[in-house]
């Protein structure tokens, strides 16, 4: 076992870890934060992206030694202060960008990375974005339109196929 | 997940020192290794990460005006960084997997893998580049010896690859969309004294020169240089996604496009 800190979503976190512990285990079982979803634990489908010092990484696919040290932020630290839905999160209610919501976590963590080095993405760049992140309900379309319109452009335009 | 130790260390020498131990593997991003141990497909008793040691990451410009990548810079750091001093190499490190796999995955991971698709060999091999280790310097010429196999011995660390910059180059990649591998990709560059042409996804043996290739664009850097050329199917990789025609086909196509865009 291992001693790993880190600091999650603003709060410093503490715990013992196998070698073999994967981050998102130690998220969900040790921290009990089980909105970071694991859909495939391949590697394939993104339910599981979380921020690793800022950048999106999936959390099934590094060990959370891996992680000592960082900063980490997850769905659970996403929304305002005051407990509201954040532009984003607001973006996917707004648009109708989820239906099961399973892939949602990690949908929204993506396009937080994505908006923070890309302000204001071409329909295009989002789709692009998106490819490591996999939703078997919405076709997309709407995901897409969601986070277009949390950049704050205009969505009208985009075709809700 | 079965039990094994894992290690961090934090310099280069204490990661050669671990790797020492019979039975410890060298685990870099892990965007390969860490499925793959989930599938027990191997099965080492002790990992050393290599993520923890800053003197094997960074993108820089040796004094003769290469670039120089360490062993543990993951792809979006390149697909950055190298973009000013080598758009063909940043080009392709922006188009390996998907952005969360860009964050983790290094090249020293991939090009120690040596997988028959990935996107990191044909730039390796496509620039004649050098890839250094704690122990030695190894040309790409000699240093890729077929499917998942290369010239590194066991506990030898990539620390650094070396890519001379080539007056032009791209790399075509057609997309196998589930795995977001290379079912063909290409990497062509052009240098003074001729052009190289490296060939990743198709090969039975891995990545390859197409020295017919290579030759006629030496002699004339257009697509039309390849008109009369053809690539044999012998040995080229089969499955569900393309058969040996298939990627046969592909490569010259892909190799015409690369040539296209770099011109």
């Amino acid at each position: 076992m291992a001693s790993v800190t880190m600091t999650v979503n603003g709060k410093s976190v503490s715990g013992e870890v196998e070698g073999r512990t994967l981050m998102s285990d130690f998220l969900r079982n040790d921290l009990r934060l089980t909105g970071t979803h694991v859909g495939c634990d391949t590697s394939q489908c993104g339910a599981c992206v979380i921020h690793v010092n800022g950048e999106a990484v999936k959390a099934c696919t590094m060990f959370a030694v891996e992680a000592d040290g960082a900063d980490v932020a997850t769905i659970e630290g996403q929304a305002n202060a005051d407990g509201s839905l954040n532009v984003i999160q607001q973006a996917f209610q707004d648009h109708h960008g989820l239906q099961c919501g399973f892939c949602t976590p990690g949908m929204v963590m993506s396009a937080a990375a994505l908006l923070k080095e890309n302000p204001t993405p071409t329909e295009r760049e989002v789709r692009e974005y998106l490819e490591g992140n996999i939703c078997r309900c919405t076709g997309y379309h709407n995901i897409v339109k969601a986070i277009m319109a949390a950049s704050g452009q205009d969505v009208s335009a985009i075709a809700a196929e | 997940m079965y039990a094994f130790d894992i290690e961090r260390p934090s310099t280069i020498a204490d990661a050669v020192k671990a790797l020492k131990e019979e039975d410890a593997q060298a685990l870099g991003g892990g965007q390969t290794l860490i499925p793959t141990l989930k599938q027990r497909l191997a099965m080492p008793s002790a990992l050393v990460s290599l993520t923890g040691i800053g003197e094997m990451k960074g993108v820089c410009l040796a004094d003769d005006g290469a670039v120089c990548i360490g062993g543990a810079t993951n792809h979006a750091t390149v697909a950055k960084e190298a973009a000013a001093h080598y758009p063909g190499l940043a080009g392709l490190a922006a188009n390996i997997g998907d952005p969360a796999v860009r964050n983790r995955g290094t090249i020293g991971g991939s090009l120690a893998n040596n997988d028959p698709s990935a996107c990191y060999p044909a730039a390796a091999l496509g620039s004649g580049a050098t890839i250094i280790t704690n122990a030695r310097e190894i040309a790409a010429d000699d240093y890729f010896q077929g499917m998942f196999e290369t010239a590194l011995e066991d506990g030898e660390v990539i620390t650094e690859v070396r890519f001379p910059v080539p007056e032009k180059a791209h790399y075509q990649k057609f997309v196998q969309p589930a795995s977001r591998f290379a079912l063909v990709g290409v990497f062509v560059a052009k240098y003074a004294d001729g052009v190289r042409v490296a060939v990743t996804g198709a090969s039975e043996n891995g990545v390859f020169r197409w020295s017919e290739a290579e030759a006629a664009l030496s002699a004339d850097f257009s697509a039309a240089a390849l008109d009369g050329l053809t690539v044999p199917a012998d040995e080229m990789i089969a499955d569900l996604h393309g058969s040996p025609d298939y990627r046969a086909h592909l490569v010259k196509v892909m190799t015409g496009r690369a040539v296209t865009a770099a011109a």
